[in-house]
């Protein structure tokens, strides 16, 4: 199917490449239909693009490219609302904040997403530990260890 | 709404197995202490409202500065 997207013009997706978010992203409870698209293969982002809705498209980066030592517990509650069985089921993206300058952006730390790439289920979960990993985590961290 | 008065040591239920109990008051301040099963995320409800202007915030970028980023994409 062809769906409008926020960066990229019209794309082509398959049904099966959908990600499902039960519970809407924050801010957006009614969206529940997602694409992750590149933007090109030497990015480090991607695009979280709503499959209904063009102007809903999150730039989105691999958390553990800026930050290794990044990591974080699922509760129980989360694990079976996204069907987890292993750590193997789990693929994990931030939220970036792009501003002008682009040094000056900033990645949510403290509300990943996390998709299960099996069952295409996903969620943004909020984090407790709310010190370590703050709402707004400076990108400029991430120079230096990419490409 | 449910609204009760507790004071200063004593503490409320919710459901069998989450205590919030009244630890100090100090002026308007007021210390909870929660205690829940480790399945209950417990945080404060301006962080879930922060997280969602967050989200709505990183909504405002331009496609022409996503190319732009493409174009120069050298650092990143």
């Amino acid at each position: 199917m062809k769906i409008n997207t926020k960066f990229l013009g019209s794309v082509e997706i398959q049904e099966d490449e959908i990600i499902f978010f039960e519970q809407g992203i924050p801010g957006f409870p009614n969206q529940q239909k997602y694409v992750l698209l590149s933007l090109g293969k030497d990015l480090p982002f991607l695009v979280l693009q709503s499959v209904t809705e063009s102007s809903l498209g999150f730039i989105v980066a691999d958390p553990f490219i800026i930050n290794p030592a990044y990591s974080f517990e699922l509760t129980d509650t989360e694990k079976s609302e996204l069907n987890i069985f292993k750590t193997d089921d789990v693929l994990t993206y931030v939220i970036v904040s792009v501003k002008e300058p682009f040094e000056e952006s900033t990645m949510n730390l403290l509300a990943p997403i996390v998709i299960n790439i099996n069952s295409r289920k996903a969620k943004q979960i909020v984090l407790q530990d709310n010190e370590k990993y703050p709402l707004h985590y400076p990108i400029q961290h991430m120079k230096g260890s990419v490409v | 709404m449910l609204v009760l008065a507790r004071k200063k040591g004593e503490s409320i239920m919710i459901g069998d197995d989450i205590e919030v109990k009244i630890v100090g008051v100090e002026g308007d301040l007021i210390r909870l202490g929660i205690t829940a099963p480790k399945s209950i995320k417990v945080y404060r409800s301006e962080v879930f409202e922060s997280i969602q202007l967050e989200n709505k915030q990183a909504l405002n970028v331009s496609a022409s500065f996503m190319e732009k980023i493409k174009k120069n994409n050298k650092n990143y």
